[in-house]
């Protein structure tokens, strides 16, 4: 499944269901959509077909003239978040248009969904990569440290790649082929099975099959 | 209303009755062989009960043939048909873990009264 077609989305949480047969499922919820088109991008012109959409509405004093001035061919409404999807078809779309979750997904459905994991800042190699890590006691002077990170004369220099300390988290992270438990359209709301990468309330990018 | 809450509260059930550790209760469990459905008696002291919305759970104990089991359930699955309370049992702790290392007259629990 290519990332193209999809629809931008908040989350909410996680909780359980139970299925048809009574087994308990773990879901995130998502507030997905609607998501307006602000531009459609043709190969004629750009060089692809694409769409851009916006989520989360702005208020119009919150608009500053640039986005103001993008957004006034769609209704003028201006948007939070504005993201693009690769379509097949850029002209089947019009300015304006509402894209809703019913339309792109259904129950049953695998979907990819990308999102930027949390920040887990400057975090050592056991809580980064799982190293092992030493004894914490009887006489043991190696605790949490990486060890040797290669050999000596030569290469006489560390190899590109080496796991060490670093930042964790805080990037953009997809999780593949989730399946789709429950859609409410009264709420946009969109149920999938198995946890999504980010905090709540983050933004979310449900890419499905076109 | 929180939207998590929202989705818990149409799953919960209300037609449980209260129970607590120490209650022996019959739990009618709905078992799928097969094709066939069918509903299965599970009789027991109850160990523990563990509070909260979806995830509310209890466990169950009962000797059978000899040999102690335990079953946990979700209280709020649809796979538990109907919980019936046989009796009300006095005891002062929340989880009675120490019926696992009793048997007979000493796993006894006093029943409780309601005044």
């Amino acid at each position: 499944m290519p990332k193209t077609m999809g629809i931008l989305g908040r989350k909410i949480g996680m909780t359980r269901v139970f299925n048809e047969e009574g087994r308990s499922i773990p879901v995130t919820v998502i507030e997905a959509g609607p998501c307006t088109v602000l531009q459609k991008k043709t190969a004629d012109q750009e060089g692809y077909d694409a769409i851009q959409v916006g989520f989360l509405e702005k208020k119009a004093s919150r608009l500053n003239k640039p986005e103001a001035g993008h957004v006034k061919r769609s209704g003028g409404k201006g948007f939070y978040h504005v993201r693009e999807f690769r379509v097949a078809d850029a002209a089947a779309y019009e300015l304006g248009q509402q894209i809703a979750l019913a339309e792109i997904v259904n129950i049953g459905d695998k979907v990819h969904i990308s999102g930027k994991s949390k920040g887990k800042g400057f975090q050592g190699v056991v809580r980064r990569y799982g190293f092992a890590g030493g004894g914490a006691t009887h006489g043991s002077m190696f605790h949490r440290a990486p060890g040797s990170i290669g050999c000596s004369a030569s290469p006489s220099r560390v190899f590109k790649g080496k796991k060490l300390p670093g930042r964790m988290g805080n990037f953009l992270k997809t999780q593949k082929n989730l399946t789709v438990v429950d859609i409410r359209n009264d709420d946009n709301l969109l149920l999938v099975e198995g946890s999504v990468p980010g905090s709540r309330n983050g933004l979310i990018t449900i890419f499905t099959k076109e | 209303m929180n939207i998590i809450d929202m989705i818990d509260r149409e799953q919960m059930r209300f037609d449980h009755p209260d129970f607590r550790a120490g209650d022996t209760v019959n739990v009618h469990i709905r078992i799928i062989e097969g094709s066939k459905e069918r509903v299965q008696n599970y009789q027991g002291v109850v160990l523990k009960v563990k509070r909260g919305k979806m995830n509310a759970t209890f466990t169950v104990r009962k000797i059978s043939h000899g040999i102690g089991v335990e079953k946990t359930f979700a209280l709020h699955s649809p796979r538990v048909e109907k919980i019936e309370v046989i009796s009300l049992g006095k005891v002062r702790r929340s989880r009675l873990f120490y019926l696992r290392e009793r048997r007979g007259k000493k796993a006894r629990i006093k029943e409780r009264r309601i005044l």
